[in-house]
């Protein structure tokens, strides 16, 4: 068999961080191929770089023998490679038929006038290929979520690919519309059409792939005929072990002994083995008021019936695969985005309808996934940044004009305080920081408003492993200090190095709850990976 | 609210400009029976071309999320050109239309280039357009008045088939704007650019050249729309053209097009806006309403199909959310 496509030692870094590590992969022709990894384990990566978005450090690929360097997204459709992504690109304003012909609609001879008989004759044969009972001039945005991913499939099928990349492309089909997702992926492996297809329902990369490929921290740990795998073996191969990471060590009881009044013990660690790094829980049931609580939270269509309790002291960590809802649930519980039923607590208040304003003023703080969209002013100044939260405390009573005195010791005891690089400037743009400084200032900034409660989504996100390691500790000292941290992440070693408790998320809804002494890696994914119940 | 109620609303919003304009017709019919009259309704139609031939433009403009603010300059500065040619210079009114018209289409063209080469804010490019070409106007016309010959004028009272010249001007120019938006692929294109313009470049569209279309095209029907509107004055005063840019933006946004962009129609939308505010306008006349009254009630006008566009897109993006869980919002919901 021949190569169609070969990867030659890919490697790719990102400020400093590899997340992919000489990766040597050939695909045959008229093969699918299952991929799967946890979060961050560097799919996406690889895949960016096949369609042309990312070029690598170092390797190359081979595409039917030639050498293939993509430039941009044209030249892997060029080569004839389609994508099937997990977020949709498609144009909700447009008709289904206009989305898959938009840039080489049928025309009238040579007029440049829609044929739109022929365009829809053409949209006809593709939907009824992927199973879409819909008329072609529908408009997308009257379409379900499902039915959006079978015309984002139809339009990848439509460029008549030579290879075709699904990402997911199951997580919002219903089960009717999988049954003939997969029946359409049957006919396309008999007729010879290559494939790589990423999901994590283990179930379906075993049942559709001819072979699978594992990968873990950015590298390829196994790959071979899908006969080779089950299950449980992807699962153990999945999370491995990281050892070039260190974590911290929690103070045991440390929030309950520094803070008398605070509600005692809560879900702090208790008696640590000295170096196991791992404390036993002495089941310190929480007892007084929690910082948080949550009860039945649902909101139709992202989570659903959540609840847990927040305390003092306490790290609480929330893990999911992409698409599990960790992000939007914390959107939720800051007021970013409406719910419908349940209820939060803050403190023992009740928040009946949060907005941000008035989450702040009951204690909480999130620190969003995105600090370049969300949670940094990029042009303005280091110091402008981290004042922005508390810049109230610093106006003078009566004329309410800005007291610099006062502004500039607390921007200097935050900077000391998160350490931020010393030679860096107040007056600096943000833009001009790495990315690990960068997020020591969103975090310096949530930090300055000593926050009882601070929601954390994916702090550690693409910075080097000092500053990780330096933000870690900013975690601890905050629960040490009496706080409540609910940390979000999509890394399995940061949650069971930092939390005292792990939540599991799965689709929306809560899976499965573990305290710091059952914590296991295989569990915690097992729970997190896809389950399909019906097939 | 739940998608199914949430779908309603938006139906009924799509369709509150129709609504609108049939309410109008009905209350200044009611109020004031000359309204309702064969010979006014027609000479609504004839005073709104002008104002329905810009907004035409400025919809190309405002589908692809933004703004033309100068299209009132640029009919200025035509007109002033023009008035130059004709008196001064003795040019045939043929001659003098053509040149205003391709005049207009390079002032376009310069936004577009702002806009798309230069990656200019509209709003900002188009500001400073906007003076530039008021300046230029001022200059050439000495702030004087001109007035235009009736070689000129009598154009406008010119009929084809019993129609005034003016409405199959504008007819002539919805259908064809209307048949390029609707019916070739640049049209699509331009409607996907407005939607999201970094997913249009993904997809393969070349965003520089519709933008840069899109404005040239506004800049085309400013003039045109300027010379209807010129032949029915008869003259170029300094403030031949002020203002026009908010007529257009607002006929267009009162036909349901988002400011958003992605979204609107130049037929029936556009063209009925136009004739919405040209209806108020002489409703308010034919009651003899106070004059200062007029943009109270036309700011009004404007203001509702405003707040309504952003409610709706707002709908909308409620609508498109991803959703983590298929299936559920009809099982949750009893």
């Amino acid at each position: 068999m021949s190569a169609l496509l070969q990867f030659e030692r890919i490697t790719k870094r990102f400020g400093g961080v590899p997340v992919l590590r000489d990766i040597t992969l050939a695909l045959p022709a008229g093969v699918t191929l299952g991929l799967v990894g946890e979060n961050g384990a560097g799919k996406s990566t690889l895949m960016n770089i096949l369609g042309g978005n990312l070029r690598p450090d170092a390797g190359h690929m081979t595409w039917d023998g030639q050498p293939y360097a993509p430039s941009g997204p044209a030249d892997a459709a060029a080569a004839g490679i389609a994508f099937v992504h997990q977020e949709l690109n498609l144009f909700p304003n447009l008709s289904i038929a206009e989305n898959l012909f938009l840039t080489r609609f049928p025309r009238r001879g040579r007029w440049p006038v829609i044929h739109r008989r022929a365009l829809a004759a053409e949209t006809n044969r593709w939907l009824r290929e992927v199973g879409l009972a819909a008329p072609p001039d529908t408009p997308v945005e009257r379409l379900s979520a499902g039915e959006r991913q079978l015309v984002e499939i139809a339009r990848a099928l439509s460029s008549e690919p030579r290879l075709i990349l699904f990402d997911e492309p199951t997580t919002s089909l219903s089960d009717r519309e999988t049954r003939q997702f997969f029946t359409l992926l049957e006919r396309l492996r008999a007729r010879g059409l290559t494939m790589i297809y990423i999901s994590h329902t283990l179930e379906d990369v075993l049942r559709l792939s001819d072979q699978v490929a594992v990968l873990r921290d950015g590298a390829l740990v196994a790959h071979g005929p899908r006969e080779q795998f089950d299950k449980d073996r992807l699962v153990t191969l999945m999370v491995g072990r990281r050892l070039d990471r260190l974590f911290p060590a929690r103070q045991p009881t440390g929030g309950a002994a520094r803070q008398p009044t605070a509600a005692e013990g809560a879900g702090a660690p208790g008696q640590a083995a000295p170096d196991s790094g791992k404390p036993e829980v002495a089941s310190v049931l929480p007892q007084g008021v929690p910082l948080l609580e949550v009860r039945g939270l649902t909101r139709s269509g992202v989570v659903h019936d959540i609840s847990f309790e927040l305390h003092a002291g306490e790290v609480l960590g929330l893990f999911g695969l992409m698409g599990a809802g960790r992000s939007e649930l914390a959107q939720i519980l800051f007021g970013l985005e409406p719910f419908e039923r349940g209820s939060i607590r803050v403190r023992g208040r009740p928040l009946a309808s949060p907005q941000p304003t008035r989450c702040l003023r009951e204690g909480v703080a999130f620190l969003t996934e995105n600090r370049h969209e969300d949670g940094l002013a990029l042009e303005a100044s280091i110091a402008d940044n981290l004042a922005l939260v508390t810049l109230r405390r610093h106006a003078r009573r009566g004329t309410g004009w800005l007291n610099r005195v006062t502004l500039a010791d607390a921007v200097r005891g935050i900077r000391e305080a998160v350490r931020l690089t010393p030679t860096a400037r107040d007056a600096a743009p943000v833009r001009t920081l790495s990315g690990g400084n960068q997020q020591k200032v969103v975090l310096g900034k949530w930090l300055l408003a000593q926050p009882p409660v601070l929601i954390l989504d994916e702090p550690t996100r693409g910075i080097d492993v000092g500053a990780k390691f330096e933000i870690y500790q900013l975690i601890v000292q905050r629960a040490e200090a009496g706080a409540g941290v609910l940390l979000i992440s999509s890394e399995l070693e940061e949650l069971i190095g930092l939390c005292d408790r792990i939540l599991v998320m799965r689709r929306g809804e809560q899976v499965d709850e573990l305290r710091r002494a059952e914590f296991d890696r295989e569990r915690i994914l097992r729970a997190a990976l896809h389950e399909r119940s019906a097939a | 609210m739940n998608p199914a109620r949430q779908r309603a609303a938006l139906l009924a919003l799509n369709n509150v400009p129709l609504a609108l304009f049939a309410l109008a017709l009905l209350a200044f019919g009611a109020l004031a029976p000359s309204f309702l009259s064969p010979a006014n309704l027609l000479n609504l139609l004839v005073q709104a071309s002008a104002t329905a031939i810009v907004a035409t433009g400025a919809t190309f403009v405002l589908l692809t999320a933004g703004v033309d603010l100068s299209v009132g300059a640029i009919m200025f500065v035509a007109a002033a050109l023009s008035g130059k040619l004709l008196l001064a210079q003795g040019w045939s009114p043929p001659w003098v239309l053509a040149g205003m018209v391709l005049l207009s289409g390079l002032y376009g063209a310069l936004n577009g280039f702002l806009v798309a080469r230069l990656g200019l804010i509209a709003f900002i490019a188009t500001l400073g357009t906007q003076y530039l070409g008021r300046g230029f106007g001022m200059w050439l016309t000495e702030t004087r008045a001109m007035n235009l010959p009736e070689s000129f004028t009598q154009l406008a009272s010119l009929r084809w088939l019993g129609v005034p010249l003016p409405v199959v001007v504008a007819a002539v120019v919805i259908g064809l704007a209307h048949g390029l938006l609707m019916r070739t692929p640049l049209g699509r294109q331009v409607y996907a650019v407005g939607q999201d313009a970094a997913a249009a470049r993904k997809a393969g569209i070349n965003v520089p050249a519709v933008l840069w279309l899109v404005y040239a095209a506004c800049g085309l029907c400013a003039g045109l729309g300027g010379a209807v509107a010129l032949a029915q004055i008869g003259s170029v005063a300094p403030t031949f053209g002020m203002n026009r840019e908010f007529s257009a933006i607002a006929a267009a946004v009162l036909g349901g097009t988002s400011l958003f962009g992605g979204r609107g129609r130049v037929w029936p939308g556009t063209a009925f806006g136009a004739v919405l505010i040209q209806a108020v306008e002489n409703g308010l006349h034919n009651l003899n309403a106070d004059p200062y009254l007029y943009p109270l009630v036309t700011g009004g006008i404007i203001f509702v199909a405003v707040l309504l566009d952003s409610v709706r897109s707002r709908l909308l993006s409620a609508l498109g959310r991803r959703r983590i869980r298929p299936d559920e919002a009809t099982a949750a919901n009893p």
